[in-house]
């Protein structure tokens, strides 16, 4: 033994001189471009011309047909031919598409948050039980709702719509308020996921036991709930909406380089220099942000938060948040657009539930995608 | 001498508890740690040496007494400011999905880069020498799936050179790896205590190749610690102490623990080299007692001219055999 230590030390000089020649010679910048290569930002512009393209097709799909120039027209100078068109496309078609495009992107960085944070790839953006907390306040407005309340749902009216909204933001906002302070208090992640995953399953039973003593015209309503729409936002509701959604996109954007150094865990992360209770705070923060807007205005969309994470590592072939967060938000609004196109296609009186197609249509696509990079993969 | 890179004063370690009063695992520690210094923290299990590395790595308060690096309170520092003055590494190499070596130890540039993480040239050239100086060179570019755990550990250790902090404490960094490879670390972590001008902790369970490559020993036991170089620490019988368990004790000739049997029969063995050496061992892990006297049982080793051979005389009479295995069965079938 001991002579094989001593020979490891003789060898190891000489080789680390013809070692240092070498590396003289390398640049270390061809490595950098190896970190960030081509495809990459290539991928991300594909992204953002597919929304773009996404964002003209929801706009020019409905059930009246409008052409693609008086969409545009009504873009631009906010005038088409008709005056109908016109309505149709500000009152309806835009905040429908405003609202997918929102949705997705929220959706889809807040699943990256969570699974970047609890290290876990089947985290998903109602982990921490923020929209297990605005089902209950749906359900308690419509299954406990008095006489006032049955008539109001009855009629499903614009009150009824606001109501709905009112009690998913105040149950997803004391759930957030919640969860926030139980980030403050308890270290560790793991702790965190069971607390969010028991809360989920006590609201569920609460939410349950509600069902079970309701009238079953209630039920229905309720169940339409939680079917998701991205079509009950008006244009006066959707400058809240993109304020909030934006307010935590940026803070997502701002936790990037923490986030990076999580992906070796939360030691390691620390030894880095990541001062953990900010980091924690910011990202329950923007999570609970995020997910209460959506679930607020659009009922609990499955699916998206946690498959387009996947589908973007796939994509990018890389775990750099500061390409994974730009693109979850562009593959996010993609999807979302998509199922939204989906669910209304033309031709058809009938909209279909917004969780029915993304799950349908988008679960086979990310199981290819994922298969098909992990064959690549070792 | 110059200052210590990292100084505890009268520090006591251990977890804090609500009600039942803390659980203290050491206290009125005094430690430095000097640059240039390759140190071996070793101990029983369950002692404290996890505990002692993460409450100097600021990862968990002090019960009592202070940690210094480079001089200032580590507890006024930042995690930022930290990291630049001490780097970490785990028992536990991470495997994140689709990182490069390359990319993982550019995360060791965190405490140094903006708030994006953007590298600049001084950046990727710091990240350049430390891969280059754990030999990582041509693992850098290959996704961490597809590497062996030593190779990720080394990348792990890299990072950890790329912080550029002058501490770096290592708890178990070798645990997992093959004996080739923990002898490659130790190596490399006594060189760059060396050339880089590091102060190195590590903990480690390898007491072998503690002794053979670290510049001190820090022994943690219930009492305390005890420091000081190797060679001194064995011959003071510090290590017999250490690990005093029933069964075992430290031989300060081999440099090796060794299990307490009865003394068994004594015999001695003429010869020298490795051939010698072994079948000494081997008449040890089978009860006999070695001695430098003349005795009832002797083994000579022999050259025949072809090969080596061993010579047994045991009550006047003599045999030969060719192999360690020969010599141990003809013992035995003596009833020796």
């Amino acid at each position: 033994m001991s002579q094989l230590a001593g020979k490891a030390v003789h060898h190891a000089p000489a080789s680390k001189r013809i070692g240092a020649r070498k590396a003289s010679h390398r640049r270390p910048a061809s490595w950098a471009s190896r970190q960030f290569s081509g495809a990459r930002p290539l991928v991300l512009i594909l992204l953002l011309t597919l929304l773009g393209a996404l964002l003209l097709l929801s706009l020019a799909l409905g059930s009246a047909v409008i052409p693609l120039d008086q969409i545009v027209n009504v873009l631009l100078s906010g005038e088409a031919d008709k005056p109908a068109w016109t309505n149709i496309v500000l009152k309806f078609r835009l905040p429908k598409t405003m609202t997918a495009t929102l949705a997705g992107m929220a959706l889809g960085v807040s699943g990256l948050l969570m699974q970047t944070w609890f290290r876990n790839p089947l985290a998903e953006p109602f982990v921490l039980g923020v929209s297990s907390g605005a089902s209950l306040g749906v359900a308690l407005v419509v299954l406990t709702a008095g006489a006032g309340g049955g008539a109001l749902l009855a009629g499903l009216g614009l009150a009824g719509d606001l109501l709905l909204t009112a009690a998913a933001g105040l149950g997803a906002a004391v759930t957030m308020g919640l969860v926030l302070l139980v980030a403050a208090r308890i270290q560790s992640s793991v702790t965190l996921l069971i607390l969010g995953l028991m809360f989920g399953y006590l609201v569920a039973a609460l939410v349950s036991l509600l069902l079970y003593f309701a009238l079953p015209e209630r039920i229905q309503a309720y169940i339409n709930w939680t079917f998701g729409s991205f079509s009950g936002v008006t244009g006066a509701q959707l400058p809240l909406l993109a304020i909030i959604v934006l307010a935590g996109l940026l803070l997502a954007a701002a936790l990037v380089k923490p986030l990076n150094a999580l992906l070796l865990g939360e030691d390691y992360a620390r030894s880095l220099g990541v001062d953990l209770k900010p980091t924690r705070i910011g990202i329950v923060l923007a999570t609970a942000l995020l997910v209460s807007a959506v679930t607020a205005f659009c009922g609990p969309i499955a699916f998206i938060g946690i498959a387009v994470p996947h589908l973007c590592r796939a994509l990018l072939a890389s775990a750099d948040h500061r390409l994974l967060l730009p693109g979850t938000c562009l593959a996010g609004a993609c999807v979302a657009l998509c199922a939204s196109i989906i669910a209304e296609l033309p031709g058809n009186n009938l909209v279909l539930p917004l969780n029915v197609v993304t799950a349908l249509l988008g679960a086979p696509v990310v199981m290819l995608v994922v298969l098909r990079a992990m064959r690549g993969a070792p | 001498m110059t200052a210590p890179a990292l100084t505890a004063r009268q520090l006591t370690i251990g977890y804090r508890r609500r009600s039942k009063g803390d659980i203290v695992l050491a206290q009125g520690l005094d430690l430095d740690l000097q640059c240039g210094a390759l140190v071996g923290l070793l101990g029983p299990n369950g002692v404290g040496k996890s505990t002692l590395l993460r409450t100097l790595a600021g990862m968990q308060k002090p019960l009592a007494g202070r940690v210094l690096i480079k001089g200032r309170d580590g507890a006024s520092l930042t995690p930022q400011m930290r990291a630049r003055h001490l780097s970490l590494v785990l028992t536990e190499a991470p495997q994140p999905d689709l990182m490069n070596g390359y990319a993982l130890v550019a995360l060791g540039r965190h405490p140094h880069s903006d708030w994006l993480g953007r590298l600049t040239e001084a950046d990727h050239r710091a990240v350049a020498w430390a891969i280059h100086a754990v030999g990582a060179d041509d693992i850098a570019e290959q996704p961490l799936a597809k590497l062996s755990d030593g190779q990720r550990q080394k990348l792990m250790i890299a990072r950890a050179l790329a912080q550029e902090a002058d501490v770096m404490l290592l708890d178990e960094p070798t645990a997992y790896l093959d004996l080739p490879r923990r002898v490659e670390t130790m190596q490399l972590l006594k060189d760059l205590a060396r050339s880089a001008a590091r102060a190195i902790l590590i903990s480690t369970h390898d007491l072998d190749l503690a002794l053979r490559s670290c510049d001190q020993l820090w022994l943690m036991s219930a009492a305390g610690i005890v420091g000081g170089a190797p060679e001194d620490l064995v011959l003071a019988g510090r290590l017999g102490e250490t690990f005093s368990a029933d069964g075992i004790r430290f031989d300060a000739r081999s440099g090796a623990f060794l299990l307490n049997t009865a003394p068994g029969r004594r015999v001695r063995v003429d010869g020298e080299g490795a051939g010698a050496i072994w079948m000494r061992r081997a008449l040890t892990r089978n009860g006999y007692s070695l001695t430098d006297e003349s005795s009832a049982i002797e083994v000579r080793q022999r050259s025949n001219g072809v090969g080596q051979l061993w010579q047994i005389s045991l009550q006047g009479r003599s045999s030969e055999h060719a192999t360690i295995q020969a010599v141990l069965d003809a013992l035995e079938s003596e009833g020796a």
